[in-house]
């Protein structure tokens, strides 16, 4: 998995809440059965004119002019600025992949739906979680300023403006240190094989249905 | 020592290892697995040159992109017209006969919507820890299992080691006591929690429905309610065993029989919270209090009454508020103050994985028998969950009431819940759906969800429009 230690780059937004993964991908993109080339789709119908088709060249399509991803300003943003419950709805780990595609590297925002927050990690996308009152001052900032920068530090757990502001953010030990080290997560756990095998032992003497039964 | 809650015994129960950095590894007894968030994971494990950890814990089917079309589906996966979908259904064919992974395949008994197939086939019982790439996979829970959606990441963790890296969440009881009235079902209880906790109020959280309404209710009322928790925010929902879950698993196809299963229902018996357990939350309802609820607007918890009106902007208490609405609006072609009822549609879904079992069939056949669909209605899908709810519909001779009133009978799958399929909505198309997402573009490019109960429906096929399912019972037939 691509590590994520350190990140400066430029900001953009995506300024309402509850932004569902039906608008960050839309579902006739997840038909792919690859990981990769999401990011040409990423919030498609809010971004585009017309409809889009899984495969189907996007660089001549016609933009929406008012959405705010599609003006110069924050064309090669690798930070999105976000509002709280980002990523509610399903579980489809296309969501981080295309913006990852896209070219984030993290997301700031008051909060995220459960399931979008752990894929993210999955994909070194880092998905910072900051007050209300802390994203309203980024988004202050960010309108105020074009080529706006923000600097992230996942060891110190800090972003970092220009201005002088230095925000912490919390995340788990566990998934902070799967993000800084790149870790195979499943290797990991393949490493408490002989766990695994004893509890699977002991379930199988005691709860003996839940195994066999499905051939 | 406090009581334990259903959700810590569940998690109690399956927790292999407890690591210093306060992750836990937890046992997973079930995966389910479809064509859409699969192909990744398994294309994951050949690089890793892994292979999958057990094989008689998983089981698959196609569901997300499959036609429901008759003429398509008697093709078979060769027929789909879909080539991109065709060889998504092909590499789920190809992944599970590789391994020897149990698969019910496109036309095959047993096929259908995997959290209507799950249970069905016995294939989840009481205590199991279940998991699959889809976030609807809380259904499973009203069978008291501790079942929750997965990213692709995790589906290739579960098939390489039959465990997840977790984190213990926070124990919420909704508790909604009571008798509902006429007309309410489990998906207008479900609207009501949503509505009044928000999409984001089961964040963090696994949820038990707890309270007289969740007992009276059936089990399958119970899953309509369980599946939409994530609605609310919560991946988990819950409801507690007792002798309705037993009733309802004895006899199906992976379930033990015989003395193994008495085995089973002792333990079963068990998965009930305990009298003093302690949730970190709580949230009260009250039955009488539940009307037939509609969506309105773009997401699940803009939600009101049938006998209400659309919000106005001005009763908002916040800009942010304000503005979402705003947005809604728009979105939806309605404006602040119209009856709710004065909602015109023109396309009904009846079906997913919310609202596709028996019950909901014969629900919204009460409603449709003797009646004709609304001419100004386009199309009137009925999609059952299953190729099993489908032949128990056919006996019971509720394809024909449906046909009769002048509605599509369609083949298992998800149809237009996400319109992966053929089945959508044409842009600016308000839809009555039985869905449990009312999300801008989800059923279509520019499509507009009413989310609602089958019978509601069902009453709005035939009016042409949002109508209160309690007075129209009484109509003219």
């Amino acid at each position: 998995m691509k590590a994520f230690t350190t990140h400066r780059g430029l900001v953009g937004p995506m300024d309402r809440a509850n932004v569902d993964t039906d608008m960050i991908i839309p579902k006739q993109f997840l038909k792919s059965i690859k990981r990769s080339g999401f990011g040409p789709n990423l919030f498609d119908e809010l971004r585009y004119r017309d409809e889009g088709q899984p495969g189907a060249d996007c660089s001549n399509r016609p933009l929406k002019e008012d959405f705010p991803l599609n003006f110069p300003r924050y064309k090669g943003a690798s930070i999105l600025l976000a509002r709280k419950n980002f990523g509610c709805g399903s579980s489809r780990e296309h969501a981080p992949w295309a913006l990852e595609d896209y070219g984030f590297n993290a997301v700031i925002a008051p909060s995220y739906a459960d399931i979008f927050y752990n894929n993210c990690f999955k994909n070194g996308l880092l998905p910072v979680i900051l007050t209300e009152e802390q994203v309203d001052v980024l988004f202050k900032e960010m309108e105020a300023e074009e080529g706006y920068q923000l600097a992230i530090d996942l060891p110190s757990q800090t972003v970092t403006t220009d201005s002088g502001h230095v925000f912490s953010f919390e995340l788990d030990e566990f998934r902070k240190d799967c993000l800084l080290n790149g870790l195979d997560e499943i290797g990991l756990t393949l490493q408490n094989a002989d766990d695994i095998k004893a509890y699977e032992a002991e379930r199988a003497a005691q709860h003996p249905w839940v195994f066999g039964a499905i051939k | 020592m406090a009581g334990r809650t259903l959700y810590d015994k569940l998690w109690d129960s399956h927790l292999v290892k407890q690591n210093s950095d306060g992750s836990s590894l937890i046992y997973i007894d079930r995966h389910v697995i479809h064509e859409v968030t699969s192909p990744q994971a398994f294309e994951g494990l050949r690089l890793a040159n892994r292979k999958p950890w057990r094989l008689d814990t998983n089981i698959a089917t196609p569901d997300h992109n499959i036609s429901t079309d008759k003429s398509e589906r008697d093709a078979g996966v060769a027929g789909m017209t879909d080539e991109v979908s065709r060889i998504q259904v092909q590499t789920l064919d190809d992944n599970c006969d590789l391994y020897g992974i149990k698969e019910f395949k496109i036309n095959e008994m047993g096929q259908g919507i995997v959290h209507v197939m799950g249970p069905e086939l016995g294939a989840t019982m009481p205590g199991m820890t279940v998991v699959c790439g889809d976030s609807h996979t809380a259904t499973h829970g009203a069978l008291a299992c501790l079942a929750h959606g997965i990213g692709t990441s995790e589906v290739e963790h579960v098939l390489a080691t039959q465990c997840l890296v977790a984190k213990k969440m926070k124990n919420m009881r909704v508790t909604v006591n009571g008798t509902v009235g006429a007309g309410v079902t489990p998906k207008d209880v479900v609207l009501a929690i949503i509505g009044k906790i928000g999409t984001a109020g089961g964040n963090e959280h696994a949820i038990e429905f707890a309270g007289s309404v969740f007992r009276d209710m059936s089990i399958e009322g119970r899953m309509t309610v369980c599946n939409m928790a994530i609605e609310a925010g919560a991946r988990v929902g819950m409801v507690a065993v007792d002798q309705k879950t037993i009733d309802y698993c004895e006899g199906r196809q992976f379930v033990p029989k015989g003395e193994m299963f008495e085995q089973a229902v002792v333990y079963w018996n068990t998965l009930t919270s305990d009298a003093d357990a302690v949730f970190d939350t709580e949230v009260v309802l009250h039955a009488d209090d539940i009307a037939p609820q509609v969506t309105w607007g773009t997401s699940p918890e803009m939600v009101s009454a049938v006998t209400a009106s659309v919000p106005t902007l001005d009763e908002q208490p916040t800009e942010e508020k304000r503005k979402g609405l705003e947005r809604a609006l728009e979105y939806m072609g309605l404006e602040g103050g119209q009856a709710i009822e004065s909602i015109k549609v023109d396309r009904v879904f009846i079906g997913s994985c919310t609202n596709s079992r028996i019950e909901d069939m014969r629900a919204a056949a009460a409603v449709a028998k003797g009646r004709q669909v609304a001419s100004s209605v386009k199309q009137v899908l009925i999609v059952p969950g299953s190729q099993m709810v489908k032949a128990q519909a056919e006996a019971e001779g509720l394809d024909k009431i449906f046909i009769d009133a002048g509605m599509d009978w369609r083949e298992p799958g998800c149809s237009m819940c996400l319109a992966m399929n053929a089945d959508k909505l044409g842009a600016g198309e308000h839809c009555a759906s039985t869905s449990n997402r009312n999300f801008e573009g989800r059923q279509g490019n520019g499509g507009r969800t009413h989310l609602m109960s089958p019978a509601m429906a069902a009453a709005a096929a035939v009016a042409g429009h949002i109508v209160d399912v309690r007075e129209f019972a009484g109509g003219d037939q």
